[in-house]
């Protein structure tokens, strides 16, 4: 089975962000880049399938600026086949804009099984796979923390509030990787050298327009200041009472 | 082009309180669009959820009440979604940012070829045009956009917007058939029936690794018990849940959920950037460490240095006394 993932390259969980000059983007300076996490559990997913089904390619795109390599470069090295990077120099934040470009893309290319992290945690947009399954004439299911591909047909499971569902799922198919569906690798000193002889392709990406534009980014308003109440349980009135009669929450 | 239509999300034959507060916010900028609300529900079996959401200051509810639609189907509900939003014309469309609204809303989108905001935490119309902000990076920063297409979707924070309508609306009735479903829900395995979802607890106690065993989670259990029942999630660190201690589904922060309840507790939780990310906007934040210098702190209303051990216990204790003596 062809299976296309698709991963984008982001700010490491733990970057303190800064405001561009701009305010409407952030300041890359001494900011550190990585492997979006949950496309971590995307591609170790499509590397599972094709392992399972003993056939197969698992091809990973990005739609990025070319430092993005890094990233594409770091997939390889964990067991894909090959990379596209559909290059842009531009921050594409809307999920409009990377969802159709991205469909575009796919349709040229031979994919029954598309993999997508949940999120990406810059936009933390929460769109993409289902918007590409819906452009796509896919099948979708999001969030997924369980897979199992038998016989054709996907059983995934998802948490939902409360409650956990089980879905039966026809191919083709875009699903959406939660943390939890599985363990991703590491690159291996083996993959890192085979990762260099592999292809990675670079085309120009052809970004529709987005469908919202940006006004500012800002960071949030700093907390007031706290108190801190004292030590232990003598400590323990004061926060009653600072509950009942400031905050009104007990 | 000026109504706003409303997805009003039902589980179990239940209408999710955050569907309420999208009624409300649609409400207040339909009195600038100049338009109706209409409150759309999907389902089988709505009439509580649909004389609820009559009541609610919609102007309008449609009820798409069908055996066929018994389980969430996200192709077949954004086809239902963006019929509607066709029919009423409207202007923009909103859903709780929840597990269903997530799936759902971006399909309705791409149906619709327009865009789309997530999580929103403020929304407004001036100019003929809608505006929205929006935290990116977990928090770490505010996005605000405005809507270049119509209509203009997003998909609304919970515990975020104020319920305040009220009304008597007109029901209109439909029992269409689903047509071909691409994904089917087989089942639905539910929680224990007195747990509140993470995302909608009013009370979010957290526990991190200064509990140090995972035994020792009965402690927050307790706590977040005190409350009674319905009202106080367990929440978990990173660092517990990467050691396997508790589920993912309980994370709080930026690989898990972001949350903003009432009233939130962290307890033996360092405070990771990537954990204050995740609850920094809670209205109300209590630490409890045995660090003072734990970043925490910085973010907290109050603080107590001290051990969980001896803390909790005796907190839990004179929580339910005051809740006793209200």
């Amino acid at each position: 089975m062809d299976i296309v993932v698709c991963c984008k390259r982001v700010p490491a969980t733990d970057s303190a962000i800064k405001i561009a000059a701009d305010g409407k983007s952030i300041d890359p300076t001494g900011v550190e880049f990585v492997l979006n996490p949950y496309d971590e559990f995307a591609i170790e997913q499509a590397l599972r399938t094709r392992e399972q089904l003993g056939t197969g390619s698992v091809t990973v795109v990005t739609l990025g600026p070319k430092e993005s390599k890094k990233e594409l470069t770091t997939t390889l090295a964990m067991g894909a086949d090959k990379a596209v990077l559909l290059l842009t120099d531009k921050w594409v934040y809307d999920s409009y804009s990377t969802a159709v470009t991205l469909a575009n893309w796919i349709k040229t290319v031979p994919c029954k099984l598309v993999f997508c992290g949940k999120q990406a945690m810059d936009a933390d947009n929460n769109q993409l796979p289902s918007r590409l399954a819906t452009l796509l004439g896919f099948a979708c299911v999001t969030e997924v923390g369980k897979l199992t591909l038998t016989d054709g047909r996907l059983i995934a499971e998802r948490d939902i509030e409360g409650a956990r569902e089980i879905l039966d799922c026809r191919l083709p198919a875009v699903i959406s990787c939660h943390k939890g569906l599985n363990e991703p690798r590491y690159a291996s000193l083996k993959g890192i050298m085979a990762a260099k002889k592999k292809p990675l392709e670079e085309l120009p990406a052809q970004v529709v327009p987005p469908a919202l534009t940006v006004d500012s980014l800002s960071l949030p308003p700093a907390r007031p200041a706290g108190r801190m109440l004292g030590n232990g349980i003598d400590a323990i009135p004061a926060l009653i009472q600072a509950l009942r009669s400031e905050r009104k929450v007990l | 082009m000026s109504n706003i239509v409303v997805v009003a999300e039902v589980r179990a034959g239940k209408l999710k309180r955050p569907a309420l507060e999208a009624v409300s916010a649609a409400l207040a900028l339909a009195q600038k669009t100049g338009g109706k609300v209409i409150a759309l529900v999907i389902g089988s079996g709505l009439a509580a959820a649909t004389a609820e959401l009559q009541r609610s200051g919609a102007h309008k509810v449609v009820a798409v009440d069908a055996p066929g639609f018994a389980n969430f189907s996200g192709d077949a509900w954004a086809k239902v979604v963006a019929e509607q939003c066709r029919q009423d014309g409207a202007c923009a469309a909103f859903m709780p940012h929840t597990a269903m609204g997530k799936d759902l809303l971006p399909r309705v989108a791409a149906l619709l070829d327009t865009g789309l905001i997530t999580d929103v935490t403020a929304l407004s119309y001036d100019g003929g045009k809608f505006h929205a902000q929006k935290p990116i990076y977990a928090g770490k920063a505010l996005l605000a956009v405005t809507a270049q297409k119509a209509p203009f979707l997003a998909t609304l924070r919970p515990n975020n917007f104020e319920v305040n309508g009220s009304g008597n609306a007109e029901v209109q009735q439909l029992t269409p058939a689903p047509g071909e479903l691409l994904s089917v829900v087989k089942e639905i395995q539910a929680a224990a029936a007195d747990r509140v979802p993470l995302s909608e607890a009013k009370v979010v106690v957290t526990g991190g690794r200064g509990l140090k065993e995972p035994q020792h989670f009965k402690l927050i259990e307790d706590l977040a018990a005190a409350f009674g029942p319905g009202v106080a999630a367990v929440g978990s660190s990173r660092a517990v849940v990467d050691a396997g201690w508790r589920p993912h589904s309980e994370q709080v922060g930026q690989t898990g959920k972001v949350v903003s309840p009432t009233l939130y507790f962290a307890i033996g939780v360092s405070g990771a950037i990537q954990h204050l990310a995740g609850m920094r906007t809670a209205r109300t934040i209590v630490a409890i460490n045995k660090d003072p210098e734990a970043p925490i702190f910085k973010v907290a209303d109050f603080g107590i240095v001290g051990d969980a051990f001896e803390v909790v216990p005796a907190l839990t204790k004179a929580i339910k006394d005051a809740l006793a003596h209200k």
